[in-house]
């Protein structure tokens, strides 16, 4: 058994292609067109066969004071690996991106959190080298 | 079956309080008992290390930095007990509840028992006493 597929509930799907692309850097895998919404998930652009994220509507019921909750106590939907937390920090506060969280050294990880724009809080991580 | 449901609510609400140590409620907490807990002198000592943290990263620090692997709900209880005696703040930044050191509270001590400007300034430190 693989993850293949996980996904953010997101405002605007439109608005939210456009963060996880022209922002975030990843690349559109699928958008297909389903009546009022689409199908869009995006891919890591180092590794285009890998786990797809399912930008899906937010337009469920249950989904707004699931979220509410989750970012008033500022618990990230999601978490991506990246190779320099302080370096992906940099180029992201430079395209406007509001940081909740700046990196954070815990000890065996690197941590840093972010607004997408889009409703939710997003991790980025970095597993230091162990001595 | 109403009272059932709320006596099982009361028993849990005393199980979560008693774990906190005896008298934790923050109605009849003062400030001596509020920095009697190791857990909560780590939350403060995070928040002096840098101010407006969310609970997520509040609690992400515990366990890595300081080995504490409480709850978040535990963690907002301590909080609760805190705030209440006036050495954290909280406001709220976008959708999310930050939290802030207030020190204010801690002159109460300082001049309950003065500390000499000059002499002996050799005082105990958490690193020299085991709890």
């Amino acid at each position: 058994m693989r993850i293949h597929l996980t996904g953010v509930f997101v405002d605007d799907q439109r608005k939210a292609l456009r963060f996880y692309t022209e922002t975030l850097g990843f690349q559109v895998k699928h958008d297909i067109p389903l009546g009022e919404h689409a199908w869009i998930t995006v891919v890591s652009a180092e590794a285009p066969d890998g786990t797809e994220l399912l930008l899906e509507p937010a337009a469920h019921p249950a989904v707004g004071p699931y979220r509410a909750a989750l970012v008033e106590d500022g618990i990230p939907c999601a978490s991506f690996a990246v190779d320099d937390v302080e370096a992906e920090y940099e180029r992201l506060v430079a395209r406007g991106v509001r940081f909740v969280q700046p990196p954070t050294d815990l000890g065996t990880v690197v941590t840093a959190v972010f607004d997408d724009t889009c409703g939710n809080l997003i991790q980025i991580q970095e597993e230091k080298a162990q001595p | 079956m109403g009272v059932a449901t709320l006596a099982v609510d009361v028993q849990a609400r005393a199980c979560i309080t008693s774990s906190l140590g005896p008298q934790t409620d923050p109605r009849h907490v003062d400030i001596y008992r509020a920095i009697a807990d190791p857990t909560r002198r780590a939350i403060l000592d995070e928040l002096v290390d840098r101010s407006g943290q969310s609970l997520f990263e509040l609690c992400g620090r515990l366990t890595m930095k300081h080995g504490i692997n409480s709850s978040r709900q535990a963690i907002s209880q301590h909080l609760g007990v805190l705030e209440a005696v006036g050495l954290i703040r909280t406001r709220r930044e976008g959708r999310s509840k930050l939290h802030w050191f207030e020190g204010a509270p801690l002159k109460a001590i300082r001049e309950r028992w003065p500390v000499s400007t000059d002499g002996d300034t050799s005082y105990s430190t958490d690193e020299g006493i085991e709890e």
